[in-house]
């Protein structure tokens, strides 16, 4: 549709006024957390910076051990995402690929699992946590069982985040050609060299925009770490805000520093992977 | 797919070597897919086990958990030790609605307020910035990613972001904007449970409830935008076209043409809110539970994490929580599944 010159204007107008207004926490959190506490609370936030630093940034990375933190959460989210993306390919070629009794109803339950309120399910997977042993390895599992080891929150990620992969790889395969798979079948290619060598590389568009989103949403996890890790050292740096609470209340601009540091990593990685972000969300939103 | 029934079947033309490619009418399963009783044998374990171990973790500990929560609620336990369980019936449900009726009603009600702020603000406003970037506006890819930036965010910093900068007493924004910051005159944004609408005299929403739940929209607007600006590009132009010559105005197409052909979209955005609302957790509990800004799942929580946990209380706050999202979890399959797709 062609628009007029002046409702274009309107909506520019429009739009920069409301962005503007949408980046002011962002922005906001930028400028405060390069400003003593020392200034701001006596000039209050719109006053000109006489003094910038990084003081802020070293305080918070300290105070919050965050160097740990973050060692923690690379220990979970890594595998987690593979995982994850691995699982969720091979039931979504299943189902997706061929006709069998329960497809439909295994697709449904994924789809359908995912969108429980993970504290609708959090009581009965906490005593189930209790009652599972594991072994002692540092860093990995101290607790000596699942509650409290990094592999009981790789696991769970995995579990909960499988449903909308699933979901969303299974509408994508639909849509390749089934030409592929017979042509693979004459010439005698397995069930799963079809999964790996066909179907998985024509799928790599949508596996790129899931593995974007997976590791935003499982960086950002805050409830399973906090219900089922038992040692603050262990958390994960999103959920270890909680622990930086009571110290980091008092002044703001080290919470906004704090905060800041936190939200690097996937800041950066939307910035540069915009489109898969956006794409993974799309991608869900779509009927196949 | 699925509606042109006389599909080739490659392995039973190969079955019977028939090089003609003669067309053999398959049942219309669905999908479209090969049959499963025609693979080998070897394919058939691999299927069975691509399917059966991811599908065993997500059952074990999501649906049997769910189930779990279900049971539990029956029941009066501490959590420690298995004889210590106590079958109760209904009981905890009955308490909920007498001895804990604050805790739960207050709950729900803040619930509903951040679906109703969703619905009624955040999901329009969305829809409308994705409606007129959807005019190939020049800069529309600055703007997208001025809106959606706050959805990569972890709800939990929104949070903190939102208290040290915006709602700050001493220096932040607000404060700031409204010459407020004098140690005599600020304004406790997120402190102060005052009510600013009153329901039913005991309840309403809190002042400093209602600051979460602004923070909350401010996400929420970029999510919405994004979904809706994928199902603008699904919407036949040519209707648009058909309408404008018809002569309806830009509110009439929008209303009877663009949004009634976006109704897959429009019921994701809703069970997106829905679920939303009643998954909030993260904000609320990274700053410390301010007085009032209880919700549903804090309830849940408070049951295991705190220190008079009661699990069958616990659990009977899920099963709530179960139910009103189970009414949305059949709404999302119905339109996910619905006749073509199937």
């Amino acid at each position: 549709m062609t628009t007029k010159r002046w409702p274009r204007i309107a909506a520019h107008v429009f739009l920069i006024l409301l962005g503007l207004l949408w980046m002011v926490p962002m922005v906001g959190m930028v400028f405060s957390s390069f400003r003593p506490y020392a200034e701001t609370s006596i000039d209050g936030f719109f006053s000109w910076p006489d003094t910038l630093t990084w003081d802020n940034f070293t305080n918070a990375w300290d105070r919050g051990n965050m160097g740990r933190h973050f060692l923690v959460t690379a220990v979970i989210v890594v595998p987690a995402v593979i995982i994850t993306l691995f699982f969720a390919s091979m039931v979504a070629f299943a189902v997706s690929r061929f006709s069998w009794k329960f497809n439909i109803a295994l697709l449904m339950l994924f789809t359908a699992g995912n969108l429980l309120p993970p504290q609708a399910i959090i009581q009965p997977l906490f005593q189930i946590y209790l009652r599972i042993p594991m072994p002692e390895i540092p860093l990995i599992s101290e607790s000596g069982e699942l509650r409290g080891s990094l592999i009981g929150l790789v696991l769970i990620n995995v579990a909960f985040q499988s449903g909308f992969c699933t979901f969303v790889l299974a509408n994508y395969m639909k849509t390749l050609p089934k030409e592929l798979n017979e042509a693979a079948m004459v010439d005698g290619a397995s069930v799963w060299r079809q999964y790996w060598q066909i179907v998985m590389p024509l799928t790599r568009p949508a596996l790129a925009a899931l593995a974007t989103l997976e590791f935003a949403w499982i960086y950002n996890d805050y409830f399973w770490a906090v219900a089922l890790i038992q040692q603050g050292d262990d958390l994960p740096i999103t959920s270890s805000l909680r622990n930086l609470g009571g110290e980091f209340f008092i002044d703001d601009n080290l919470v906004a520093a704090g905060s800041l540091i936190v939200v690097l990593p996937t800041l950066v990685i939307y910035l540069l992977l915009r489109r898969h972000f956006i794409g993974g969300l799309a991608l869900g939103a779509n009927k196949g | 797919m699925s509606t042109k029934a006389p599909t080739t079947d490659p392995n039973l033309s190969a079955l019977a070597e028939h090089n003609d490619d003669t067309p053999t009418p398959a049942t219309p399963r669905g999908r479209g897919g090969r049959r499963y009783s025609l693979l080998t044998s070897s394919d058939r374990s691999t299927i069975t086990a691509m399917t059966a171990i991811p599908a065993a973790l997500h059952i074990a500990l999501v649906w049997i958990p769910a189930l779990g929560t279900f049971l539990l609620s029956f029941t009066n336990w501490n959590g420690v030790r298995w004889s210590s369980l106590k079958w109760v019936g209904l009981r905890n449900y009955k308490q909920l609605f007498t001895v804990f009726e604050k805790d739960l009603y207050e709950s729900l009600l803040n619930n509903l307020w951040v679906m109703l702020a969703l619905f009624f603000v955040g999901t329009p406003l969305g829809m409308f910035i994705a409606y007129i970037l959807d005019k190939n506006l020049r800069g529309s890819a600055v703007y997208q990613s001025v809106f959606y930036a706050p959805v990569v965010l972890s709800l939990a910093v929104v949070g903190f972001i939102w208290k040290s900068v915006m709602y700050s007493p001493g220096q932040g924004v607000l404060n700031s904007v409204l010459g407020r910051t004098g140690s005599g005159n600020q304004i406790d944004w997120l402190g102060n449970p005052d009510r600013v609408i009153a329901v039913g005299g005991e309840y309403g929403l809190g002042k400093n409830f209602l600051a979460l739940v602004v923070a909350m929209i401010w996400i929420h607007v970029g999510y919405v935008m994004v979904l809706y600006l994928a199902g603008l590009k699904s919407v036949d132009p040519t209707l648009r076209e058909a309408a404008a010559i018809d002569g309806a105005n830009e509110w009439q197409v929008f209303r009877k043409v663009v949004l009634p052909s976006m109704k897959p979209v429009n019921i994701v955005v809703l069970v997106i809110t829905v679920i939303t609302s009643l998954r909030v957790f993260d904000i609320i509990d990274v700053l410390n539970n301010p007085i009032g800004t209880d919700v549903l799942s804090i309830l849940v929580t408070d049951n295991i994490l705190g220190e008079s946990g009661n699990v069958g209380r616990g659990s009977a706050y899920g099963v709530v929580l179960l139910l009103v999202c189970f009414v949305f979890a059949v709404v999302y399959l119905r339109n996910a599944f619905s006749e073509d797709d199937a």
